[in-house]
């Protein structure tokens, strides 16, 4: 649920962030030497490469990730999470796993749809615009196209799905006290998430791309 | 039975519980009863597992030595037992019939029909109708803590652990959930301990009374005996109020009668 719930949110950043990029390369690109079409080529690998990816992960990790930590932690304080362990239930295994699974599943769609509707964007944009002629941004979202950027993206976004939910799980399920505790572990599960998720970024790049 | 031998338990250096040992029999209502941080919940909540103890036995059934048991036969024995928490600790995204029907999802392979009946019966039993699709937050404190009662109760538990059931609640609606409670260990035989400080709950259906003070056995013995006591500590805790000392001076003048 909290993976469809972010449909919405990714689908607007990736939209605007998809024609913003557009205009941008577009503005930069002055040298008469440089075909057009590297506008639609820069847009596709910056999406591909960074954006639907790792922007995207930073952007689930507020809000799936705060979710997350505050929903288990609302459950520790008011002694839910002692009710199943009473019941002999592994209430790690039965909170934790499910959302762990789930989002290492689901958030490869995001990434796919991200990318779709970032490049949709751009697209647009040209035809408002008409800051470059829509045949030449297609032509350079075609040029040189690795394929393993797309698997390097979902990649990423698995580990990333990984840690954000881990992340938040944990901080929530240790939680101790009342509520600003558990306002805590939000914020922390949050910050702690976002850090490493840019740390892993740049191993993933280096291990994968080079 | 539940019988516990010398146990110990420390918070960072900070001893709670102070080599307690005592027996909690079958079907009857075993209270712990103690002033606020004396180490009756940490008691109560070492018996079921969710605190470790430093030392100590913690004995089921006569010969089963639960502190000692792996976590998955820790598991198993857990499936045996029930508990009512203070908060009541119902699950807010399920409906009650989902909250009582969880345990049978988890524990049985019984038909969605089956299920549904022996809910019915459990919410029956603790006197609640049509309340079955409601969720926790659309319920009275009394309900709440009454589904958590039939949540409790629809395993068929050997061992019923209450945490403050009749905290927070008014005292009609206490004296209900204190009668069902003592109705409910008749009609299981299981072993009930009661975590409480309300004397009203003592007078009510204490049969076997331990009293935990700075984190030691300091007293044992009956809703009768507690009122002629002669334990100081213990009378300091029970006739702090004009109530309970009314309630002492009622049961002198009735014995000389």
């Amino acid at each position: 649920m909290l993976g469809i719930r972010s449909i919405g949110i990714v689908v607007i950043i990736s939209f605007f962030i998809g024609a913003v990029m557009t205009i941008q390369t577009a503005l930069n690109l002055v040298n008469p030497l440089i075909p057009k079409f590297y506008i639609g080529l820069g847009t596709r690998d910056t999406l591909l490469l960074e954006f639907s990816s790792t922007v995207v992960a930073l952007i689930l990790a507020g809000k799936v990730g705060s979710s997350i930590a505050s929903e288990i932690g609302s459950m520790r304080i008011s002694e839910q999470i002692d009710v199943l362990e009473i019941m002999g239930i592994n209430s790690a295994n039965y909170l934790i796993l499910p959302k762990i699974v789930a989002a290492m599943l689901f958030n490869p769609f995001l990434n796919i749809i991200s990318v779709f509707i970032g490049i949709l964007g751009g697209y647009i944009t040209c035809i408002v615009t008409h800051i470059v002629n829509p045949y030449d941004f297609i032509y350079g979202l075609h040029y040189t196209f690795n394929p393993f950027y797309v698997t390097y993206s979902i990649i990423k976004t698995i580990v990333f799905a990984f840690i954000i939910t881990s992340v938040a799980a944990y901080h929530g399920y240790f939680v101790l006290g009342g509520a600003r505790e558990v306002g805590f572990s939000s914020t922390r599960a949050v910050v702690d998430s976002s850090v490493l998720v840019i740390i892993s970024n740049l191993i993933l790049t280096q291990i994968l791309l080079t | 039975m539940i019988e516990i031998k010398h146990i110990n338990k420390s918070f960072h250096q900070q001893p709670v519980l102070k080599d307690v040992s005592t027996r909690f029999d079958k079907g009857r209502i075993n209270l712990i009863i103690g002033e606020s941080g004396s180490g009756k919940t940490v008691l109560l909540k070492s018996l079921v597992g969710l605190h470790t103890i430093d030392s100590g036995e913690i004995i089921y059934g006569g010969n089963v030595i639960f502190n000692n048991l792996d976590i998955d036969a820790k598991r198993e024995l857990r499936k045996e037992m029930g508990m009512l928490f203070q908060g009541s600790a119902l699950f807010d995204f399920l409906n009650v019939e989902e909250n009582v029907m969880f345990p049978l999802d988890m524990f049985t392979n019984m038909s969605v029909s089956d299920k549904r009946e022996r809910v019915n019966i459990c919410l029956k039993r603790v006197n609640l109708g049509n309340v079955n699709q409601l969720k926790p937050s659309e319920l009275s404190g009394g309900m709440q803590k009454r589904v958590a009662i039939a949540r409790a109760i629809v395993l068929n538990p050997n061992y019923l652990f209450c945490d403050e059931p009749t905290s927070g609640l008014d005292p009609k609606t206490s004296t209900v959930i204190d009668n069902l409670i003592k109705e409910i260990t008749e009609e299981y035989n299981t072993v009930t301990i009661i975590n409480t400080h309300d004397f009203n709950s003592v007078i009510e259906i204490g049969e076997n009374i331990l009293f935990i003070h700075e984190g030691k056995n300091w007293w044992e013995g009956s809703k009768d005996e507690i009122l002629v006591s002669d334990n100081p500590e213990l009378n300091k805790f029970i006739f702090a109020s004009k109530l309970t000392r009314g309630v002492r001076e009622y049961s002198k003048i009735k014995k000389d009668w």
